[in-house]
C-alpha cells in the first residue's frame, strides 16, 4: 500500500512540475514536449488508482490514454508547428515569471480548496484532487494568457488532463465506455482545433488570436 | 573530522568537474592536483592594490573566506555529524554565505570600476532569488526530519522517509541542485571560464584581486561548492547503522557524483540568456515550495 501511495505522489509531483514547465518555457516546441510528458503521466493514473477493477480494463484505459495524450496529440501539434512557419516563441500576455508565481498560487489555492472539501473525499485523495484542480486552473490560464493559437490547443489539453485527474480522484470508477467517449471527444476537439489553427495561419500568415477581431474579407 | 575533510578535499571537486568537461571535449584535462598547485602559486605571489581602493577592498577576500569557513563547519557528511551544530544553524548557514557574498560585492564596488559594479548588481539579484529556494528546500527537509539543525536534519532522513515522501525529497534535492549551480556561478547561470566582461557575473567581481587575495577567493569558492554539494550528497548517503567507513565512502562517492553531474550539465548545456535566469530560479523556488507542500501531509 505504501508503495502505490508513493507512486501516486510521484505522479502528482510530475503533473505539477509539468504545469510549471509549461508556464515557464519560452518556445512552443518545448511546451509541446512538456504536454507530451504530462499526457504520459496522466495516462498512467488509471493503473495506479484502479484497485479493484479488472486488469484488462485498466490496461486498455492506460494504453489508450497514454497513446492519445502522450503520443498522438504531441505528434499532431509538432506537425502543425512544422507546417505553419510562424515564429516559435510563445509570446505570452503575462510574463513568464509572473505566470510561474500564479501557477504556484493556483497550487496553494487548490490545496486550500481540497482541504475544505472535508468528508466529500477520502483523505488519501485530497492531494490528487488538489493536483487535478491546479492543472485545471493552469490550463485555463494558458488559454487566456497566450497569443498563439497553438497555445490555446495546449491549454485545452492541459485543462482536459486536469478534469480527468479530478474526476478519477473524486469518482474513482467511471464506466469504460464513458472514459473512452471522453477521450474520443478530446481527440476530435484537438484535431479540429489544429486544422483551424493551420487554416488561420495559411490565410493570414500568423496565428495571433489577439488580432482575430480585426479579420475581414 | 568533517570540517578537516571539507578543507582538504574541496579543491578536488573543481578538478573532477574540469576532468568531466575535458572528457566531453575529447581532451585529457588537467591533473587532479592542479587546483592545489594554483592555490600554492597564488599564495607565493605578492599583491598589488590600486590607489583608489580602501581597506574594504583588502578586507573583502578575508571576510569572505572566514564566513565560508564557518559555514563549512556547520555542514555534516551525511550521518557523520558536523564540527558545529545547534538548533537553527541552517539559517546561520544561509546567512554566513550571504555575508561572504556581501563582502565580495563591497570589495568589487570599492574598486570604482563600472564592470565590477555591473557584476555585483547581477550577483545580488540572482542570489536574492536563489535564497528563498534554498530556505524552502531546507524547511521541507526540516519538516520531514523534525529537527532544526543541519546535522539533525540530514542525519535523520531514513529509508522510511524515502518510501513515504520520496517525491518531496527528490524535489527538494532538485531545487538544491539548481541553487548549487546558481550560487557557485556555474553554467547555465554563469560561466566560470569566460572572461567576456559583458556577460560575466561572479568572475567580474574578482578581476582586480591578485596574489594571496585571489587564492583566498578561489579557495572560498571551492569550499562553497563543497558545502552545497554536501547538503545534496547527504540526502543520498547509506542508511543508519552501517560502519563509519561505509558512511564516509558513500558520502564521498555521492560528492564525486555531484561534481560529475555539475560537469555534465556544463558540457551539455549552453548558458542561459541573462533575462531567462530569473525564470530558472523562480522554477527552483516553485519546486522547493512544492516539496514543502508535499511534506505537509
Amino acid at each position: 500500500m505504501i508503495e502505490s501511495h508513493a507512486l501516486a505522489d510521484a505522479v502528482m509531483a510530475l503533473l505539477l512540475i509539468t504545469n510549471l514547465l509549461l508556464l515557464g518555457f519560452g518556445y512552443l516546441n518545448a511546451c509541446v514536449r512538456a504536454v507530451a510528458l504530462q499526457g504520459l503521466v496522466v495516462g498512467l493514473l488509471p493503473l495506479i488508482m484502479g484497485g479493484g477493477s479488472p486488469l484488462w480494463r485498466v490496461a486498455a484505459l492506460t494504453a489508450v490514454g497514454m497513446g492519445i495524450k502522450g503520443v498522438v496529440f504531441p505528434r499532431m501539434l509538432s506537425k502543425l508547428l512544422r507546417d505553419v512557419e510562424v515564429r516559435r516563441e510563445v509570446e505570452p500576455f503575462v510574463g513568464h515569471g509572473l505566470s510561474i508565481a500564479l501557477g504556484v498560487g493556483a497550487m496553494g489555492f487548490s490545496l486550500w480548496v481540497s482541504s475544505k472539501l472535508g468528508p466529500l473525499v477520502a483523505a488519501r485523495n485530497a492531494w490528487m484532487i488538489s493536483a487535478g484542480l491546479a492543472t485545471l486552473l493552469v490550463g485555463l490560464f494558458l488559454i487566456v494568457s497566450r497569443r498563439k493559437a497553438v497555445s490555446q490547443v495546449l491549454g485545452y489539453i492541459v485543462l482536459e488532463n486536469g478534469v480527468y485527474t479530478f474526476g478519477l480522484a473524486t469518482v474513482g470508477h467511471v464506466p469504460l465506455l464513458v472514459e473512452l467517449g471522453v477521450l474520443m471527444d478530446a481527440f476530435v476537439a484537438v484535431f479540429i482545433m489544429s486544422i483551424a489553427a493551420y487554416h488561420i495561419s495559411r490565410e493570414f500568415n500568423h496565428m495571433d488570436v489577439d488580432l482575430l477581431d480585426k479579420l475581414r474579407d | 573530522m568533517t570540517w578537516a575533510a571539507s578543507l582538504l578535499l574541496s579543491p578536488l571537486m573543481l578538478s573532477i568537474i574540469a576532468r568531466t568537461k575535458a572528457f566531453f571535449a575529447g581532451r585529457r584535462g588537467p591533473p587532479m592536483l592542479q587546483p592545489y598547485r594554483d592555490l600554492a602559486k597564488l599564495l607565493g605571489k605578492g599583491a598589488v592594490y590600486s590607489r583608489t581602493t580602501t581597506w574594504i577592498f583588502r578586507a573583502g577576500p578575508l571576510v569572505g573566506l572566514a564566513a565560508v569557513l564557518c559555514a563549512a563547519a556547520l555542514v555534516p557528511m551525511g550521518r557523520i555529524p558536523a564540527a558545529l551544530s545547534f538548533p537553527g544553524d541552517l539559517v546561520v548557514f544561509a546567512y554566513l554565505l550571504a555575508l561572504a557574498r556581501f563582502a565580495a560585492v563591497l570589495a568589487a564596488l570599492d574598486t570604482g570600476s563600472a564592470f565590477e559594479g555591473m557584476g555585483a548588481s547581477r550577483e545580488t539579484f540572482f542570489s536574492a532569488l536563489a535564497e528563498p529556494a534554498l530556505l524552502f528546500a531546507l524547511a521541507a527537509l526540516c519538516r520531514l526530519a523534525g529537527d532544526w539543525s543541519l546535522t539533525g536534519v540530514l542525519g535523520n532522513i531514513s529509508g522510511e522517509d524515502w518510501l513515504t515522501h520520496g517525491p518531496a525529497i527528490l524535489m527538494a534535492a532538485g531545487a538544491l541542485f539548481i541553487v548549487l549551480l546558481a550560487e557557485n556561478s556555474r553554467i547555465p547561470v554563469d560561466d566560470p571560464d569566460t572572461h567576456l566582461e559583458l556577460t560575466m557575473i561572479h568572475e567580474v567581481m574578482v578581476l582586480d584581486h591578485g596574489g594571496p587575495d585571489l587564492a583566498f577567493i578561489l579557495y572560498g569558492a571551492a569550499l562553497k561548492l563543497w558545502t552545497f554539494a554536501a547538503l545534496l550528497a547527504s540526502l543520498f548517503t547509506p542508511p543508519e547503522g552501517t560502519a563509519l567507513w561505509v558512511q564516509a565512502a558513500g558520502f564521498l562517492g555521492c560528492m564525486a557524483a555531484a561534481s560529475i553531474a555539475v560537469g555534465v550539465v556544463e558540457s551539455v548545456m549552453a548558458r542561459l540568456r541573462l533575462s531567462r535566469v530569473p525564470m530558472l530560479l523562480a522554477g527552483a523556488c516553485a519546486l522547493s515550495m512544492l516539496a514543502l507542500a508535499g511534506t505537509l501531509r
